[in-house]
């Protein structure tokens, strides 16, 4: 099953009590936080009960992120040393402005691999822009390594960095996120948007969801695990797509054993754009239960 | 044919062949006078002729007016939860005319009867029958303070043995937010308005005397009344008889607690795979926590299949009256209101239904309601690998719930649904065995953690029918381990063998025994 990444989940590093229910929300991924929302006082115990968790958890299919400092930090190096031993599935790198910062952590987590006898190259990063430089590198950013598999767009220090407000609309925003994607979908990977702040406004989370997948992105950062289920509901693939998605997969199937190019549906042409779409439809309905269709199926 | 003259003067046979025995008139009252003591609904009717007056100045000139004697038994109900303020101020009465021995016979007990500690100390009380038993009472019954063990019935099993005689009733005192002066009465009315007084129905019913408690007498004939004229003896005005206010104890509002959640939308998805979930489906939740928050969910997947409910039931909720109010259900059958709002939906809606605990789920009638139920989410305190569920003491063995309707429901849906955290506060939830069995495995079918969803192995037709779900389906073992990894095995609570509660099973059978704890 191919790992979908709608949700991220990011939890306080230094929260025994939330970090012990993260993998149960059923996000995709949990991020571990030991940047923004650990007190510098913390920072030290945040990591070791960060590698506690990912060591003795179960996480299931949960995607383990860790969000450590930036390398302009003094934290930076002490984070990765603490954390890599108990292999989280990514690192994600704040306030990324350059390709040459994904390059830096990616020597060091080479290092730590072999030190501590990781497979090599299996720990991915995970940048995330959040300057105004980082938005107009975000290509190079993007394939700067092979351990980059998804980037990620923070609002909140961007917005702070271009010296304006971020509003609901998001209208400040939009060149940036159109701009990430780009970057991402050229480069083969995943892009993950910026949190939506008020967690109980259910409608303005499921409106903004909306635009950021219309626009894209593969999913969403979550700081509230109520929030989880408005942005899952938003990528389900509408049963009636899945159904036709499962009909062009069939008859794609049948074509190509008889050899043939191209065929139709309903008496359209359909070509390999259509099978691919419908692929990935497919691919996300394997994460939703779909019982008005089993009939069907 | 032998001929005798009745009081008018008119020849009446003796017998005649085919019907019988034949009584001859005596006047408009002198065979009633003479004869009511031997007929049930007589006995227990003090309005004897015209002009009665059934309004009594205070409580205590009712239980005068009824003949108050040692042993007796008082029946009670808990519809003001933890607000109620009739059974102390009863009791206070009893307890100052030096009465001893009295059994409380109530629908169930909360922490607004703690007050009962003094006289069951003092002798006044010495049997205690209720459904639930939690804080002070409960810690002091655990401890074995109350010399004849308590029995716990289940609201069910409660109406059971009212209707044959196995809990005689000796004065049932109704708190009725409304009353006129003859004792027809009702909740939904009235400054302190509650609801439902479904549990009273059944006492009124059934016992010797009915005493109407009611801080609010409205003009004669009250309409419409839950309890009748026909089965109350006395009215009894007082100041307050208790606090709706405290009736919901925040277990009426979606919860915001996340793993709560969690466990809501799994048990919801669960259902939404069944095949119970299709157009007309009956169902009830429970308040608070997880099981109320599924109803939530469910709403959220009928709409989303264009599905409508047909009846739900239960405890009711404010949250159930907003299913019925936008369509989801046509009927709601309201045994207890969970908040006291919901009295305004009783007084205005005809398909919102206040029914007696009989109906509710009496398993010896010829049909209740909880038979007809579809899908009930229920909560728990333990759970065990044999599906056993505990709601009655915690997992240090003390006395904090009650049995309500639990096991009741869960013999009557096709689908009983278990809704519970895997651990709280670093206990955990499912154990190798219940410190209590309120409610048998065999009729729970799935139990539902944040760590996963355990179905009965005995439903091998969900377990079917479930194969190829993507919710995460396991082994009830698998998941008790992965708790266990996480909060270690508790160390074994000790008990004495002095048994200081009994529980009832719905049926009349004792299902389980709780026993003292050990002191150190």
């Amino acid at each position: 099953m191919m790992r979908l990444r709608r949700t991220c989940l990011y939890i306080p590093g230094n929260n025994a009590a939330m970090l012990q229910h993260s993998p149960v929300h059923g996000a995709d991924s949990v991020l571990m936080d030991l940047e923004d929302a650990v007190a510098v006082s913390e920072k030290d115990s945040a990591r070791f009960l960060v590698r506690a968790v990912l060591k003795n958890l179960n996480f299931g299919k949960t995607e383990k992120v860790v969000r450590i400092n930036p390398i302009s930090s003094p934290f930076f190096k002490d984070d990765l040393e603490i954390i890599i031993p108990s292999k989280p599935d990514s690192i994600r790198l704040p306030k990324v402005e350059q390709e040459e910062d994904v390059i830096i952590l990616s020597s060091i987590l080479d290092a730590l691999e072999k030190k501590h006898d990781i497979e090599s190259g299996s720990i991915e990063i995970h940048p995330l822009i959040e300057t105004a430089r980082g938005v107009e590198n975000a290509f190079s950013i993007a394939r700067s390594s092979p351990r980059v598999t998804a980037i990620s767009i923070g609002g909140q220090d961007l917005t702070a960095d271009m010296g304006i407000k971020k509003t609901d609309e998001g209208e400040e925003l939009h060149y940036a996120r159109t701009r990430i994607v780009m970057a991402g979908k050229a480069s083969g990977i995943d892009v993950l948007d910026t949190v939506f702040a008020d967690v109980n406004d259910e409608e303005g989370l499921r409106k903004e969801t909306m635009m950021i997948k219309t626009l894209g992105f593969s999913g969403k950062a979550v700081i509230n695990p109520r929030q989880i289920i408005v942005v899952h509901k938003v990528f389900k693939p509408d049963p009636k797509d899945v159904q036709r998605a499962k009909r062009i997969i069939k008859a794609y199937e049948e074509a190509v054993s008889q050899g043939k190019g191209v065929f139709s549906i309903d008496g359209k042409m359909v070509d390999a754009p259509v099978v691919k779409r419908a692929q990935i439809i497919l691919n996300q309905a394997e994460y939703y239960e779909y019982p008005e269709l089993m009939e069907v199926s | 044919m032998k001929m005798i003259k009745n009081s008018l003067g008119r020849e009446i046979p003796e017998f005649v062949e085919g019907i019988g025995d034949l009584i001859p008139y005596q006047g408009v009252w002198e065979y009633i006078k003479k004869t009511q003591s031997k007929h049930l609904h007589a006995r227990a009717c003090y309005g004897i002729g015209k002009g009665i007056e059934k309004l009594l100045p205070d409580i205590k000139t009712a239980l005068e007016r009824c003949n108050i004697k040692d042993g007796m038994t008082l029946s009670f109900h808990h519809h003001f939860r933890a607000g109620d303020e009739t059974l102390m101020q009863v009791i206070a009465a009893v307890n100052e005319m030096r009465i001893k021995d009295i059994t409380v016979f109530s629908s169930s007990l909360t922490s607004s009867h703690d007050g009962l500690i003094k006289y069951i100390e003092n002798g006044t009380v010495s049997r205690i029958f209720t459904s639930g038993l939690r804080e002070k009472l409960g810690k002091f019954i655990t401890d074995g303070k109350l010399k004849i063990p308590a029995v716990i019935r289940t609201h069910g099993g409660r109406a059971r043995s009212i209707a044959l005689g196995e809990v005689p009733i000796d004065i049932a005192f109704v708190a009725a937010p409304s009353s006129d002066i003859l004792g027809n009465s009702n909740g939904i009315e009235g400054p302190s308005a509650c609801g439902s007084l479904g549990y009273a129905m059944v006492d009124a019913l059934y016992a010797d005397k009915t005493v109407i408690v009611t801080d609010n007498i409205v003009d004669y004939p009250l309409h419409p009344a839950s309890i009748p004229e026909w089965q109350v003896d006395f009215v009894v005005k007082v100041d307050r008889i208790g606090n709706p206010a405290k009736i919901a104890t925040g277990s009426t509002r979606i919860t915001k607690n996340p793993i709560d959640l969690a466990i809501a939308q799994s048990a919801s998805d669960f259902i939404a795979r069944t095949p119970y979930f299709m157009e007309g489906m009956s169902f009830q939740v429970g308040a608070g926590g997880a099981s109320l928050a599924a109803a939530k969910f469910m709403k959220e997947a009928m709409k989303e299949r264009n599905i409508k409910g047909s009846f739900g039931i239960g405890g009711i909720t404010s949250y159930m009256v907003e299913l019925l109010e936008e369509g989801y259900l046509n009927t709601l059958f309201d045994v207890q209101s969970f908040d006291a709002v919901v009295a305004k939906s009783i007084a205005k809606n005809p398909r919102h239904i206040e029914i007696p605990a009989t109906y509710y789920s009496d398993p010896f009638t010829k049909n209740c309601v909880v038979n007809n139920l579809d899908i009930v989410i229920l909560a728990a305190l333990q759970v065990d690998a044999d599906f056993n569920v505990n709601v009655m003491t915690s997992n240090t063995g003390v006395l904090m719930g009650a049995s309500g309707g639990h096991p009741d429901t869960a013999a009557g849906a096709k689908l009983t649904i278990i809704v519970c955290p895997s651990f709280r506060a670093r206990v955990p939830s499912i154990v190798d065995k219940v410190h209590t069995v309120i409610t048998p495995g065999e009729s729970v079918d799935v139990i539902v953690t944040e760590r996963g969803i355990a179905i009965n192995p005995q439903r091998s037709d969900l377990i079917e029918f479930m194969k190829k779900s993507k919710l995460p389906i396991r082994d009830i073992h698998e998941i008790k381990e992965d708790v266990e990894k996480l909060t270690d095995k508790p160390e074994e609570v000790e008990f004495e063998d002095r048994i200081v509660a009994l529980v009832e099973y719905r049926d009349g059978t004792i299902i389980d025994t709780i026993k003292a704890l050990k002191c150190d």
